[in-house]
């Protein structure tokens, strides 16, 4: 860890709980490269997790942090923003805790386009809880509540927060940790509700089931299947089928819902005093 | 720059090993990282940027430092 960032880790309470050659110490590396990079004011930045692997993450970062139930993440996130707008909210979630039981405050968070960046620590399985498959699992791999491979499609998280409503998104991988860093930067900056997708691996749950070597072959894995934005403009679906795409996918304006909200105190504060 | 590692939070997964691009760095028999040839180690930082356990930091000095 550079000599910059160790500031922003709590380093008393490492090693981590997370397995060996597990992607969430990338992500989470990647994300106080970010903020170290912007120059956030530890006393002004505030870090909500939800309930996963991943959301363990918040107890690492040297911040405000809070790590919340499961799926709500974004919920107190919201609260602290309306209350406190000042503050930069960061939201640290698990794919399953964002999209399963949390889906609905996902989609919900980005149609209201609050200010908040939303970091999703994408493994694609439930990690914690043993491998079950979760809505980001891809069609036809295993986990253990997919013993003969999953039938069902995944979420396009990037397309899903899109047609909510969200106004920044963007895509990295544990092996583009560079990049992942730079996109955070870039969700920070951007008012509005920004949502990473952080594509990372689980050597345990999701690379044993999936018999993808070890961890440094997953990486590579993530290295051989990604496509910039820029490259997947000129290739076709069928080129694309099985890659995942990298970079800013998605940059948008719309209103954001604690000016808007600050709005409403001003014209109900006015009306009170007629 | 001298290359600090913290042997006390490695986890063995192997990840620095492979992206070591001199090979400077090998698991021991317990399975936690040591440097085998320091002076091959052109400080490019792979380590430091790929450690999921964040063992390695690129310090200013000469060699290897094992906290
Ligand atoms: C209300 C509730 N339901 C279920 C659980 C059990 N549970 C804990 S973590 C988890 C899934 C975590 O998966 P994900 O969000 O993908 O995170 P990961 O562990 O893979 O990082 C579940 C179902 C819980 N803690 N609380």
């Amino acid at each position: 860890m550079e000599q910059s960032v160790e500031k922003l880790l709590r380093t008393k309470h490492l090693a981590h709980i997370w397995c060996p050659g597990c992607g969430n110490g990338t992500v989470l590396a990647a994300t106080v490269r970010a903020i170290e990079h912007l120059g956030l004011d530890q006393d002004k930045t505030v870090i909500v997790s939800g309930i996963g692997c991943s959301s363990r993450a918040s107890g690492y970062m040297n911040f405000d942090t809070l790590h919340t139930a499961h799926g709500r993440a974004l919920t107190f996130a919201t609260g602290i923003k309306l209350a406190r707008p000042e503050l930069t909210v960061i939201v640290l979630t698990g794919d399953g805790d964002a999209t399963a039981i949390g889906g609905n405050h996902f989609i919900h968070a980005a149609r209201r386009n609050i200010d908040l960046t939303t970091i999703v620590f994408n493994n694609g399985i439930y990690g914690m809880t043993g491998g079950q498959y979760s809505p980001l699992t891809p069609t036809g791999s295993y986990a253990s509540t997919a013993p003969y491979g999953h039938i069902e499609r995944p979420f396009d998280i990037a397309k899903l927060a899109i047609a909510a409503g969200a106004t920044y998104v963007a895509r990295g991988s544990a092996y583009h940790t560079k990049m992942l860093a730079d996109v955070i930067i870039k969700g920070i900056e951007h008012t509005g509700f920004s949502v990473i997708d952080a594509v990372t691996q689980c050597p345990t749950s999701f690379g044993r089931k999936n018999k993808m070597g070890a961890p440094a072959a997953m990486l590579e894995w993530q290295r051989d299947n990604a496509v910039t934005v820029e490259a997947a403009a000129k290739l076709t679906p069928e080129q694309l089928a099985g890659k995942f795409i990298i970079g800013e996918l998605h940059r948008s304006e719309a209103p954001e819902y604690v000016a808007e909200y600050d709005k409403v105190i001003a014209r109900a504060q006015k009306g009170a005093k007629k | 720059m001298a290359l600090e590692i913290k042997k006390e939070w490695c986890k063995g997964c192997g990840i620095c090993v492979h992206f070591c691009p001199k090979k400077v760095l090998v698991l021991d028999e317990l399975g936690k990282i040591f440097t085998r040839d320091i002076d091959k180690c052109v400080e490019c930082g792979l380590c430091e940027l790929r450690c999921p356990d964040f063992c390695f930091t690129l310090r200013k000095g000469k060699g290897e430092k094992v906290s």
